[in-house]
């Protein structure tokens, strides 16, 4: 176990960590915007899926990889924008909804890709973002290597965090987010549109999902697989009760889970020896639902998930 | 007198076939505190929502200050000058006090403007004597405080008249006359004020004008309220003399339901704190009490959804051991429960499923495990039949029924079964007069058949023409039981806020 | 300006034809995506029709394709009828898959296996799904994630069984034994591979619907779906209610699961599923969770998938055109859904 802890402390290992917790991040700050303005939003595993497509698609195209984050940015935003459109202004089932985005965008994902790229024994690769070190802080000991000699997007996940607390307790749109998760009719009743607000939470919501997608396909495997995402969404769902629907405690949480998955990396190349490397990759999966089990009960959601505003309705 | 404030001409709206508002003329003056009296259901709230952007109006005007204006939603009418103060408080409990009065302002530089918002309540404060704690959540304030917390609200964004949805309904008598002399106060300050209530006794206290709406109709006006009797205005909005249905005299037998000192924790609402009731065959006890004083959990405790902490209950003798739903039932307790669309019924699913859905597992209408679809319809066309439920047939949705007729089908499904005891809360609330007056007569009805019945109710004047005793909550305590006899409105006014016991 | 208004009641053709018109809209928006891929549409379609519904072959090709969907279809439309959110069909289907191998892999008379792998199948899949439902009894976990997280962790413990102790030592690939020869599902029509499970899943069907529509259980759970609350005060235990829906369901599942294992594949392997779990939600919302409808829908779906496989041989049109399809079909079906409650009424302008 001892060896096991000399890792914790190498730069690589916390590294590791800040990479994989970063599309976690992103991806958890956009559902957590969404479902703080009253809407669960499954489609998230979909979205960043056909983002992590686009982007890639876009970046392997053009040639530049800025292009490719914006147009993953883009589309996640659209089918914000599309969930948006069935649970907010039809007020149908988040549940089914969100299930049936996240089937709908990864079909026309795989379809997409198949069509543009054909079928290649080794899928097409692009050259990614590489680590920008930032100058003196990269120099400090161990931590510096480890956070400031990172790709761009990682610096701008950094950067998300405070700014998503800014904009969601400092600003009167922060407050009307809030307001309309809580008691929609509080927020129309003081002439805030619940659909305007709702539609933007979402729409905010996907263009961060989308930015998850593109850092798996542009800095973190530099290709497009089916599996790319493999469960992430579902995980950044669970990260959001855990972090209890704070931009701050939701960073945390993603962190908690990257230290995790980079354990059972290790645990996996270090390969201790009999037990299956399957064990392994379940582990932040097990995790995620043991914590869940753990914060679910004492987890206060926003008053009004879930919950469709019909102004009429009496 | 200056021109009006605001003037509503020709309102009409109608929901599906029903008509909530029809040609509805109605216009207050700066300074004028304008009643706005009715039955309930009589359109008064329909009337105040399309005023205030909630609905569009099917066709009518209104005017501001003798200008047309157009209003769609909440924002327009807060433009127009126009803050309403729902009947549910339309507040976040999570939020600040700030916070809440915030929603819906422009930030400064991008952020939102705090410093503005405490000035702003600050000069509110010294102007209408009207304060709070600007950071405690909402969910800290009493009840009377979150309802000044709405008045404030509507001031913040400057309004000049200010719609009232029956905002006594939740407080107690003492604090309906601070609001009284702050509402007096704004309109001195040249305010306009609708009052909308049902109580006559407050309209005629308070306002200077009013109106009577009946069928979504205007059935008259009354231009000095303070000098017009109580019975000329019931006339108005009943369209007939009340006549209250004739309660007969009887003994009460032995008890039927007891509560030996009854305490609850763990509940949304007040706990109950060692309460000790009974209620005897042939016997109508009602509970009386400003809302949220354990009324809730008194109900929950009694009809099984809350066991309690502390005490016993027996019912017809026998000691409650586990407090389900279905033991109590089976023991004889028939209970209508305070929400009828979401505790009562199913509103997707079929009338007859919600009304056979307590005694689904009983021969009655399963056997082994299978439904037995014939005896469910056979039951619920007898009951609809027998309670003249308005309705299609037994297979139409629930949630398509008029309040009145859902509530006959709760009583239906109750009384089908003969209970020793009945538990009822609020039974009457949001029925038109022809629906509580069947209500009613079929609670007397029991009561002569020897039923022991337990009536929680926030009217006072309905508890005291059917109750044979009253009982009043008061922070999850009885304050004290009156009869029928000894109980009057201001003596329970007075033990309703804990200012006197009685045992 | 439109605005939805709220019906009374809903007349009922609209049961027929709802499915239909989604299905239709969905066949039409989809055909964007062919034209995309320089395809003729009708031609596409086309092929897609006659490669799965052309002639006898097609077709029972095509229900054997449906049948895993239809116990998938149905092990969802019992779950959303108690508003038990169980996303986790894949996982169930998959544990019943392995637990009916191991099974069938004992040697043992033919008859005897094929009930022991369906009970031992069943078993697995209801355990599965007891998961998420304890832990939203017990500790308010949201249904949805647990069961969504789930799937993966069965995923990877498929993987972990198949790439460890049943690995093909002699091939190397990560396949399990195969089940006995015994045990094999009986094929109905010689020279097709239309097995026992298919009517056992078109038996299953109108069994479902029989529990929900006339046993005290289906009531129960279609009261507790609708309104917890007065489910409870009506003196349902509400608890109960929830994990018994989540055992029917996961059994349900789990014999998709035994069904393709002792039906088609005779062993599990990695690809054992290409998401029927998923595709059951397709299917119990296209069937607007009535369990007869199941079938047709099941069957569509299938269609859908086979006809794409050779659309995607004939005319170079990907064949995740199908994905695309499911996805499609169950936001129009929702869409379509909305007017079962309300009617569009057109308003005024000017109000």
């Amino acid at each position: 176990m001892s060896a096991v802890f000399e890792q914790i402390f190498q730069v690589g290992f916390l590294a590791a960590i800040i990479r994989i917790a970063t599309p976690l991040a992103f991806a958890t700050l956009g559902e957590m915007f969404s479902e703080r303005a009253g809407v669960l939003n499954l489609g998230i595993e979909g979205i960043m899926l056909l983002c992590a497509m686009a982007g890639f698609t876009a970046a392997s195209l053009s040639g530049s990889l800025w292009l490719g984050v914006l147009v993953a940015m883009l589309v996640g935003a659209l089918m914000g924008a599309l969930h948006a459109l069935f649970t907010v202004a039809l007020g149908l089932s988040q549940h089914v909804c969100g299930i049936g985005v996240t089937l709908f965008s990864s079909g026309l994902a795989y379809f997409l890709y198949r069509l543009i790229f054909g079928q290649q024994s080794v899928p097409p690769s692009i050259d990614g973002f590489k680590p920008v070190p930032i100058p003196l802080l990269s120099d400090i000991p161990v931590f510096g290597p480890a956070v400031f000699n990172q790709f761009t997007l990682v610096y701008l996940a950094i950067v998300a965090v405070p700014l998503a607390a800014f904009v969601l307790y400092r600003t009167p749109w922060g407050l009307s987010v809030r307001m309309v998760g809580e008691n929609p009719r509080a927020a129309d009743s003081a002439g805030v549109s619940v659909m305007a607000t709702r539609f933007q939470a979402v729409i905010l919501g996907g263009a961060l999902m989308g930015l998850a997608g593109a850092f798996l396909t542009m800095a973190q495997f530099n290709a497009f697989t089916f599996g790319v995402v493999s469960g992430r969404g579902w995980v950044a769902i669970a990260l959001v009760v855990f972090g209890r629907w704070d931009p701050w405690r939701s960073a945390g949480a993603a962190l908690l889970f990257a230290f995790v998955d980079a354990l059972q990396l290790r645990m996996q190349a270090s390969g201790l020896g009999h037990i299956p490397y399957e064990a392994f990759l379940m582990l932040p999966f097990i995790f995620t639902i043991v914590a869940m089990a753990f914060m679910s009960r004492n987890a206060v959601a926003p008053s009004a998930l879930l919950k469709p505003f019909r102004r009429e309705e009496r | 007198m200056s021109a009006p404030l605001i003037e509503m001409r020709g309102i009409t709206k109608s929901f599906g076939a029903v008509k909530a508002n029809e040609a509805v003329d109605l216009s207050v003056a700066p300074g004028e505190i304008l009643g706005l009296l009715g039955e309930n259901g009589a359109g008064k709230t329909t009337l105040m929502n399309v005023l205030f952007g909630a609905y569009a109006p099917d066709a009518g005007d209104i005017l501001v200050e003798g200008k047309p204006v157009a209003i769609h939603n909440s924002a327009d009418a807060l433009a127009a000058g126009i803050g309403m103060v729902h009947q549910h408080f339309h507040l976040a409990p999570r939020l600040t006090v700030l916070e809440n009065l915030l929603i819906g302002i422009p930030g400064k530089s991008g952020r939102i403007d705090r410093a503005g918002g405490l000035s702003r309540l600050k000069e509110i404060g010294r102007q209408y004597g009207l304060s709070l704690d600007p950071n405690l959540p909402v969910s800290a304030l009493s009840v009377g405080e979150q309802q000044r917390l709405e008045i404030i609200k509507a001031l913040f964004r400057g309004a000049r008249l200010l719609i009232l949805d029956e905002p006594t309904a939740v407080l107690a008598p003492s604090e309906v006359d601070g609001l009284f002399a702050a509402l007096r106060s704004m309109a001195a300050q040249g305010l306009g004020i609708i009052f909308i209530s049902h109580k006559l006794n407050e309209v005629r206290a308070l306002t200077h004008r009013c109106v009577v709406l009946r069928h979504g109709k205007v059935a008259g006006r009354v231009d000095d309220p303070a000098n017009t009797t109580s019975a000329a205005m019931a006339e108005l909005m009943c369209g007939h003399e009340i006549v209250p249905p004739v309660k007969e005299a009887s003994t009460p037998g032995a008890s039927v339901l007891t509560l030996d000192g009854i305490s609850t924790a763990g509940h949304a609402g007040t706990p109950l704190r060692d309460v000790s009731l009974f209620v005897r065959a042939g016997e109508i006890l009602g509970i009386a009490g400003v809302s949220g004083n354990g009324q809730r959990a008194l109900a929950d405790v009694i009809s099984g959804m809350l066991p309690p902490k502390t005490g016993a209950m027996t019912i017809a003798g026998k000691t409650v051991a586990q407090f389900s739903p279905r033991e109590l039932q089976a023991l004889g307790l028939g209970r209508i429960p305070e929400d009828r669309m979401t505790t009562g019924l199913v509103t997707n699913l079929p009338l007859a499923d919600s009304m056979v859905l307590p005694r689904i597992g009983t021969e009655a209408f399963s056997r082994k495990g299978l439904l037995n679809p014939a005896a469910i319809r056979a039951f619920a066309e007898a009951q609809i039949k027998a309670y003249d439920i308005r309705c299609p047939g037994p297979m139409v949705r629930a949630g398509a029924l008029s309040g009145g007729n859902l509530q006959k089908a709760l009583l239906a499904r109750e009384l089908a079964f003969d209970p020793k005891v009945l538990i009822v809360s609020q039974p009457t609330r949001g029925l038109d007069i022809g629906a509580a007056r069947f209500i009613h007569e079929k609670f007397l009805a029991m009561r002569a058949r020897g039923c022991g019945i337990i009536v929680i109710g926030e009217d006072l004047e309905e508890l005291l023409m059917l109750s044979d005793r009253i009982a009043v909550m008061y922070e999850g305590r009885l304050a004290g039981t009156l009869s029928g006899a000894e109980a009057t409105v201001a003596r329970l006014g007075l033990m309703m806020t804990g200012a006197e016991g009685h045992a | 300006m439109f605005r939805l208004e709220a019906r009374a009641s809903t007349p009922a053709w609209f049961n027929l034809a709802l499915p239909l018109i989604a299905i239709a809209a969905t066949l039409i928006l989809c055909s964007g995506l062919i034209a995309i891929a320089g395809a003729g549409v009708v031609d596409a379609y086309g092929v897609m029709l006659s490669a799965s519904l052309g002639d006898s072959y097609a077709i029972t090709e095509t229900l054997v394709r449906a049948a895993p969907m239809i116990f998938t279809g149905l092990a969802v439309a019992i779950a959303f009828r108690a508003k038990f959110w169980n996303i986790g069909a894949e996982g169930q289907l998959l544990a019943g898959a392995v637990a009916s191998c191991f099974v069938g892999a004992i040697p043992m008379p033919g008859t005897l296996a094929m009930l022991l792998m369906a009970i031992a199948g069943a078993a697995a899949g209801a355990v599965v799904a007891l998961v998420p439902a304890t832990l939203r009894i017990k500790f308010k976990v949201d249904d949805v994630v647990s069961s969504l997280l789930l799937n993966s962790v069965i995923y990877y413990a498929l993987m972990a069984l198949i790439e460890g102790p049943w690995k093909d030592t002699f091939s190397g690939y990560p396949i399990s034994p195969p089940i006995e020869d015994s045990a094999n599902f009986p094929v109905l029509i010689e020279g097709t591979r239309l097995h026992l499970g298919v009517v056992v899943a078109l038996i299953a069907a109108p069994l479902v619907w029989f529990l929900i529509a006339r046993t005290t259980l289906g009531f129960r759970i279609r009261v507790t779906g609708e309104n917890p609350e007065a489910a409870r005060y009506g003196g349902i235990n509400v608890q109960r209610v929830l994990t018994s829906t989540a055992l029917l369901s996961g059994a349900l599942a789990g014999l998709a699961g035994v069904g393709e294992v002792g039906g088609v594949h005779f062993q599990v392997m990695s690809d054992i599923s290409p998401g029927y779990g998923y595709s059951g939600i397709v299917v119990a919302m296209l069937a607007r969770l009535n369990p007869l409808g199941v079938v047709p829908a099941a069957i569509f779906l299938a269609a859908v998938m086979t006809g794409a496989e050779a659309m995607s041989r004939a005319t170079g049109v990907p064949a995740f055109l199908s994905d695309v399809i499911q996805g499609t079909a169950l936001l129009a079906m929702l869409v379509a859904l909305l007017f079962t409650a309300y009617r569009i009424r057109r308003v005024g302008a000017q109000t």
